[in-house]
């Protein structure tokens, strides 16, 4: 078997084992490529039988729209349970990426969010797309990652992990995330969509979009909401976006690349990493960190 | 798919697309290695992971950028500390120390590597044994100023213990010791005759600097009289052996599919061999038979799957099979209720002996108790001692008993049928890591003598229903004033009873037994046995116990089996109980003359959701043991 093989069979291990040990589990859906792939994979685990679970979509609001259609026309498609929440009490208390800074809008319409939702519907397992590259303090996940009835991560509580013999045990009120992309790669990702077809939404691919230049980086203007300077005018540039995420917080970079094909001949000769266009990671040394235990994703 | 109405296409046929179908299919063709790296504290194994990535070519700018910032003031200005790419999290960071297992993946054009680095301070040996898991081999780091130490030994006992087979001992800061030959041929010599026993397939030593890069994705120019390849060179090399695809076909069942009317199949990880359409496959516990009629997958029904795929059997013809289940080829997995194994003890508190846990082996997940610890082992000499407990990083031999029979092979044949992990009951938390040397009995030569007598005939014969009332609480609060009156009520109504006291055991079948914690569960596991024997004899039981632990009456509560238990915690406050003080222990205690006295210097866990609670500072005893009949559905 090859490397990808071996990839995907793991990640399907992982998925079913949610499905037999859990009473409630859901898989968090965020319509990036790592979530397609998830998605994907569940399919893939479960066949010829359904998706045992349902969908979820943590919703900020400022999501791209392009997002937003594409996740429903997905979640028609493959006929999904999709549930999806909006922490609105933040949102009525005018928490906007405009209006507070990014840890307090992260905490609330993310973390908050994600806790209210497990709440809502009585979730015990999440399944997410995190992969362990992605960043330093990501690298010491573990693929059942146990969280507190307070929805905290503390990194000298995890389980250690052997073999395949997960410890899937839960006390009351807490919950497990669980990381089928844990072993995965950036690279490995890519590679996956292209050899399943995996369907992406329109933003990875490079398109004249309206930007402005913020922080050394392009932002998409992407409604009406987006507070420009006095005298602003955004420019249309060939841009695209390497991940996504709030889309006054999602840098995008100029590019040509408008297919998978040429994605993966860009990819190959990146110099920088791929969370380098979010804005939010880079707030304080260990930010990422800080953000898992208070329960971030 | 297309997605919106301007998304893009695959556009599969153009150029640049060949390309690409190129560029994936050679990527996908690399084979995976996994391994792990390990080394004491300082011996400079973040160095060299950090210098492996970054000749290997695969530091991205930005983190470069933000590596040389960070380098500043920890090295000479302009130098990079590469440590700092890979230690991860604040704690650890602040500390110095790596904490916890970092993840790392690095490809290189011959091999995608999946690298565990575990952390070389002691307290973390655990995490070790963690990445060597699933590990085909290992990088072990040895300072080249001190040579292997006490750690070094403990490394390659622990990596031979999970069996990693190929081992590379990277003899660092060789700069330091300024590249003599004769330094690296004295600790090569030294660690070869640590390793002697330990039965690695392969084990090389190789000089170098990490600082430098010398050896470790380059050759190096210092030492031309190595002659052996660099670190990189031997991990795109290294031959990991065909031991999962070869072997007997093993499939422990993680999940039943069924979808429709007529579909059945079961779901998991083919562990160990390949099978094919028209394979004969059993069920290892149960020894039933069924010939393999589709092998599913999303893509397209198989004709044969090998080890490392998650596949869906379907089989020709219903058999019982569940989660948990192995289906396999022959030779068959041992099935046994008695096993000997290895244990690495991961837990915050200490092992018990004659405590449960819950086994998690394979798919399958059940209570068992740790029957004996044989003896612990010194993982720095080898040497075997007698213990009565085993503390955080502790290894030992001890032998299991398992609530029913497991499937299983010795890990030494295969790591995931043989690697099990024990759970802590209560806290959840994953407390060992077993490694299953053999069977202690089959668990087909075992069968209880059955009697015609059974228990219910007994008990309908009495005309009663044998019951187990558990009380508990600190010394003096009322257990046995309760219990005897309970007692003789219901000898006064005809019916047969009898009353186990904790003293009373204490000098006879228990007298072997002190106070330590050890001997606690000890005493109370005994005391619960024999309530049970009771039970099953008809009898109503009383027991009058401290029994100051939740997962000791848990237990109690396990072993007696289908007999109703009831746990009545008889509850004084302690200055209560103390004042009463009917056999004067607790100005004993006071007076430090007696060690380990509950709600003295021992704690007493009150039970959370007693089936009954006797409040005996505000009640009369007669009161008390009414309530207990009443409960029993008895007015006498």
């Amino acid at each position: 078997m090859n490397h990808l093989d071996r990839l995907e069979a793991e990640a399907i291990a992982i998925m079913r084992e949610v499905a037999a040990c859990f009473r409630n589990p859901v898989l968090l859906y965020s319509i990036g490529k790592d979530s397609s792939v998830v998605l994907h994979l569940a399919r893939k685990a479960f066949y010829p039988a359904s998706l045992p679970f349902p969908v979820l979509h943590v919703d900020t609001g400022w999501k791209f729209r392009d997002m937003i259609r594409h996740r429903d026309e997905v979640a028609a498609r493959y006929g999904l349970d999709l549930r999806v929440h909006t922490n609105e009490q933040a949102a009525r208390a005018n928490i906007t990426p405009f209006t507070v800074t990014s840890a307090v809008y992260n905490q609330a319409m993310k973390t908050e969010a994600l806790k209210q939702a497990l709440a809502r519907w009585g979730f015990d397992a999440a399944i997410g797309g995190a992969r362990r590259d992605e960043e330093k303090s990501r690298a010491k996940e573990r693929v059942f990652s146990h969280r507190t009835a307070q929805g905290r991560w503390d990194p000298r509580l995890q389980r250690p992990e052997f073999w395949h013999a997960w410890n899937v045990h839960l006390g009351p009120g807490e919950t497990m995330r669980v990381f089928p992309l844990s072993d995965w790669t950036e690279r490995d990702v890519w590679d996956y969509v292209w050899r399943e077809e995996v369907p992406l939404v329109p933003l990875y691919f490079a398109k004249e979009r309206p930007v402005v230049r913020r922080q050394g980086t392009w932002i998409m203007v992407d409604d009406d909401r987006f507070p420009l300077e006095p005298g602003e005018r955004p420019e249309l540039r060939r841009v695209r976006f390497r991940s996504i995420g709030c889309y006054p917080y999602t840098g995008a970079f100029e590019s040509d690349a408008a297919t998978l094909a040429d994605i993966i001949v860009e990819m190959r000769a990146a110099r920088t990493s791929e969370r380098q266009g979010r804005l939010i990671d880079h707030d304080v040394p260990g930010s990422m960190e800080r953000k898992k235990q208070e329960g971030y994703f | 798919m297309t997605t919106a109405p301007d998304a893009p296409a695959l556009d599969k046929p153009s150029a640049a697309a060949e390309r690409v179908a190129r560029l994936v299919a050679a990527e996908a063709a690399k084979g995976q290695l996994r391994f792990l790296t390990c080394g004491s504290v300082d011996d400079g194994k973040s160095t060299l992971l950090g210098r492996l990535l970054y000749d290997a070519g695969l530091i991205y700018e930005d983190q470069l950028a933000t590596l040389l910032n960070e380098s500043r003031g920890r090295v000479p200005d302009g130098e990079l500390d590469f440590s700092l790419l890979l230690d991860g999290l604040l704690a650890e960071r602040e500390q110095g120390i790596t904490i916890d297992v970092a993840w790392r993946y690095v490809a290189t054009d011959k091999r995608k590597f999946i690298i565990a680095d575990c952390p070389g301070h002691e307290q973390y040996t655990r995490n070790m044994a963690t990445g060597a898991s699933r590990s085909d081999a290992a990088l072990l780091l040895v300072d080249a100023r001190k040579g292997p130490t006490v750690q070094t030994r403990r490394h390659l006992f622990i990596l031979a213990l999970m069996g990693v087979r190929h081992v590379a001992v990277a003899v660092n800061k060789m700069d330091l010791v300024g590249y003599e030959k004769a330094t690296f041929d004295r600790i090569a010599a030294e660690i070869a005759a640590v390793a002697e026993r330990l039965g690695f397939a392969e084990l090389r030593a190789v000089p170098v600097s990490a600082l430098k890069g010398d050896n470790v994705a380059r050759a190096s120019a210092a030492m031309p009289w190595y002659d052996g390849p660099p670190l990189l060179t031997w991990l795109e090399e290294l031959e990991p052996g065909a031991r999962d695809t070869a072997g007997p076909f093993r499939l422990p069942v993680q999940w039943v599919c069924r979808a429709g009317q007529d579909f059945r199949g079961f779901a998991g990880l083919i562990v160990r061999g390949r099978v094919a359409v028209g394979d004969r496959v059993l069920v290892a516990r149960s020894g039933l038979a069924a010939h393999v009629a589709r092998i599913v997958t999303a893509d397209r029904d198989l004709e044969a799957a090998e080890a490392g795929a998650s596949v869906i059997l379907v089989l020709d013809r219903e058999l019982d099979v569940a989660r948990g289940d192995v289906l396999c080829a022959e030779p068959l997995p041992a099935v046994a209720d008695q096993i000997q194994a290895h244990l690495l003890w991961t837990g915050s508190a200490p092992l018990v002996a004659g405590r449960r846990y819950l086994m998690r082996l394979g798919t399958d997940e059940l209570p068992v108790s740790i029957m004996t610890l044989k003896h612990a082992i010194d993982v720095e000499t080898g040497a075997k001692t007698a213990v009565r407990s085993l503390a955080t990083n502790g290894l030992a031999v001890v032998t299991l008993a398992t609530d029913r029979p497991i499937a299983f092979d010795p890990y030494a044949e295969n790591r995931d049928t043989g690697g099990f992990v024990l759970i802590d009951r209560m806290t959840h938390e994953t407390v060992a890591a077993g490694m299953i040397d053999f069977p202690l009995r089959r668990a087909t030569a075992i069968s209880w003598q059955h009697f015609d007598a059974t228990p219910s005939a007994r008990a309908a014969a009495m005309g009663q229903t044998p019951v187990i009332l558990w009380f508990t609480g600190l010394s003096g609060a009322g257990k046995s004033t309760i219990a005897n009156i309970v007692d003789r009520k219901l000898l006064q109504a005809g019916r047969h009873s009898f009353v186990l006291d904790g003293d009373n055991v204490r000098h006879g079948l228990n007298k072997d037994l002190g106070f330590t914690e050890a001997d606690r569960v000890e005493n109370i596991r005994r005391v619960a046995e024999v309530a049970r024997l009771m039970a099953d004899a008809g009898l109503i039981v009383l027991v009058c116990l401290i029994s100051p632990f939740a997962r000791e009456r848990a237990l109690a509560r396990e072993i007696a089996g289908p007999h109703p238990f009831f746990e009545v915690f008889v509850d004084a406050p302690l200055a209560v109980a103390e004042s009463r003080d009917p056999k004067g222990l607790y100005a004993k205690a006071r007076a430090g003359a007696l060690r380990n006295f509950t709600g003295i210097d021992a704690p007493y866990e009150a039970p959370v959701a007693p089936d009954l609670h006797l409040r005996s500072d505000q009640e009369p005893p007669e009161a008390l043991a009414n309530a207990v009949l009443a409960r029993l559905g008895l007015r006498l």
